[in-house]
């Protein structure tokens, strides 16, 4: 688990719009990247053509290589279906499926693929993801209480659990605690702490002191107008880019001097 | 722009003298109660006065004074704005009254003129032998059974069709050609004359077995023509407000679309879905014209819907009320009790409705 993500020149299209244009990214294994950037700005698109769910939306394409481990993600035969399978994603807001338990909404990736599981593997899953999420003590007495019953930070938890139980390659958050006070926030943070152990993950976020606390590196992503493409200025350690970046751009932006 | 500052500057020329105070003059909580007695009162003794009392004017002309008196004095009193939020109160409350006349109306003439026949017999006997000097019971067992096998094959040929339509539109067509077309053939369909409905149906069987032919499967074929736009329209309204991050998660854990749409969608909106269709279904269980045309009418019981004319519960009681044999109120009372039946397996089915929307709906604590 945990595999190496290259972007080559990557050009993301929606129809004939250029979003985001020669993006140049290596991210290493087991390490937290932050992506950071003012709205707009394409850092939630690159993040989702990551596992091609920028391709929900019809006429979305892009140019360029992404590659999981040297393998080309948008080569000829590859199935979308089966990238999303080994890079999972956490959403902004929390989504929970409201029809299901606590305990299906974990195994959800299991039972909608419709693999068959013994009653003890999947007891052992479900346990297993949710103290993954730091979720199980306060759970573990009400599995079977629908998802939506929790909190806002519990249910992100609990989203995180779903993604890891799939037990992907590489995980993708997009902004997963803009939606949550303070406290819950700080749980997830220790959360991405410990899951990059095992796995490789991408972050975007719009609040800079969370980039500078989780990840080890961050790329900043600007844009020079409306309807121009975004790109990425400048992609390094992140305690290089918050105290001596390369780049102007990236400066004025980390110490709040932007626009 | 300039005119907004323009009139804040005038505004500000004269500044509210003292503090501004927040409490007003109201009425008291009886005032609406005793103006509408007081109305009642003087409108009853004017008419009984001059002689030309009749219930519909002493209504009407109350609820005039009614509204008149409250807004005037509500604007003496509490000011304009209260006052037009208390007149049209009452004008809203009106219309509302208005609107239950008919309903309560025709629930009181057919409760009243159907429960004479409302007996074992009518639920057991069919219309075989019946009639002239040999005027046994008789009943609407034919029809009733007629009625549900019709309508349910109907359901049966609808509901695949338009649950799979909605979801081509909602999930696959989105903006495509062929879903616009669809949306505005829906719509066109939804608009159909139920008469034109039956006679597509009875045309579609004649030209295969002959001008003669009659048999319920052309009625469910003319109710399905009723039923699907409906059934289509409902559910895509109920599939349109699934929330987009449901699939997205559902995507995202590698899961394929078709499996999406049934596991995560569908089940998401099980609840408006089937309270939708069980409402199609007692939309088109009144229907008459096209059953009229498509299935005719027979005394006897028939559960083959595939072979010769059916009894349906609403054609029943037009030919019952339309051409009675002799004598003629055993016919009359049997058409009422079809009437009452009919809106009673109504009733059931919206209450069905509530029930389902209940059961599936997804669970919160």
């Amino acid at each position: 688990m945990g595999k190496a993500i290259d972007a080559k020149n990557l050009n993301i299209y929606y129809s004939s719009f250029l979003a985001v244009e020669g993006v140049n990214m290596t991210i290493r294994p087991k390490t937290v990247t932050a992506l950071i950037g003012p709205s707009g700005c394409g850092k939630s698109t690159f993040l989702r053509s990551i596992n091609r769910m920028h391709e929900v939306i019809p006429g979305a394409r892009v140019e360029g290589r992404l590659e999981l481990d040297g393998k080309d993600l948008y080569g000829p035969g590859v199935d979308p279906v089966g990238v999303r399978r080994q890079i999972g994603m956490v959403f902004q807001r929390p989504n929970p499926f409201p029809t299901m338990s606590i305990y299906d909404n974990v195994i959800a990736g299991q039972r909608l693929n419709n693999k068959k599981m013994k009653k003890d593997a999947t007891d052992d899953l479900v346990e297993q993801s949710l103290r993954g999420a730091n979720l199980w003590n306060e759970v573990k007495d009400r599995l079977d209480k629908p998802g939506s019953s929790m909190s806002g930070g519990q249910q992100q938890r609990l989203c995180i659990a779903r993604a890891i139980a799939v037990q992907p390659d590489v995980l993708l958050m997009d902004e997963p605690c803009s939606a949550l006070d303070p406290i819950s926030t700080l749980a997830i943070e220790d959360l991405i702490n410990e899951l990059k152990m095992d796995y490789t993950i991408v972050i975007v976020t719009h609040n800079m002191q969370q980039a500078a606390r989780v990840s080890d590196f961050t790329g900043f992503f600007n844009i020079e107008g409306t309807g121009k493409p975004g790109h990425l200025v400048e992609m390094d350690e992140t305690k290089t880019i918050f105290s001596q970046p390369k780049e102007k751009a990236t400066e004025d932006y980390v110490s709040g001097r932007f626009g | 722009m300039t005119i907004d500052t323009e009139r804040a500057q005038q505004e500000k020329v004269e500044p509210p003298t003292g503090p501004v105070s927040l409490v007003r003059a109201e009425l008291p909580r009886w005032a609406p109660y005793g103006i509408l007695v007081g109305s009642l009162v003087v409108v009853g003794v004017l008419l009984a006065v001059t002689g030309g009392f009749s219930i519909g004017l002493f209504v009407f002309l109350s609820a005039v004074l009614f509204g008149l008196v409250t807004y005037l004095i509500s604007r003496l009193v509490e000011g304009a704005r209260k006052a037009t939020d208390r007149l049209v109160t009452i004008v809203v409350t009106v219309a509302f009254l208005i609107a239950l006349i008919p309903l309560i109306s025709v629930v009181i003439t057919v409760v009243t003129n159907g429960v004479a026949r409302f007996d074992s017999a009518f639920f057991t006997e069919s219309m075989r032998g019946v009639g002239g000097a040999n005027d046994l019971a008789g009943g609407g067992y034919h029809a009733i059974m007629g009625t549900l096998i019709i309508t349910a094959l109907a359901a049966v040929m609808s509901i695949p069709v338009g649950v799979l339509t909605a979801v081509y539109l909602v999930e696959y067509g989105s903006k495509s050609r062929l879903a616009r077309a669809v949306t505005f053939f829906v719509d066109v369909m939804t608009g159909i004359p139920s008469i034109v409905a039956g006679l597509f149906a009875f045309a579609l069987f004649a030209l295969f077995f002959g001008p003669s032919i009659r048999l319920g499967f052309a009625g469910s074929v003319a109710l399905s023509v009723l039923m699907i736009p409906v059934v289509v329209r409902s559910t895509e309204e109920m599939l349109k407000i699934v929330p987009n991050e449901l699939r997205e998660a559902a995507f995202a854990l590698g899961t394929p679309k078709w499996r999406t749409i049934l596991k995560i969608v569908i089940p998401t909106s099980i609840a408006g879905i089937a309270s939708g269709i069980t409402l199609a279904i007692a939309r088109v269980i009144g229907e008459t014209a096209p059953l009229l045309i498509a299935v005719g009418i027979t005394t006897g019981v028939n559960f083959n819907p595939f072979a010769n004319r059916m009894a349906t519960l609403p054609v029943f009681a037009y030919y019952s009320y339309a051409a009675p044999g002799v004598p003629r109120e055993p016919y009359l009372d049997r058409a009422w009790t079809a009437a009452l039946v009919l809106i009673i397996i109504v009733l059931v089915l919206n209450l069905v409705a509530r029930l389902v929307a209940r059961v599936f709906a997804p669970k919160t604590r």
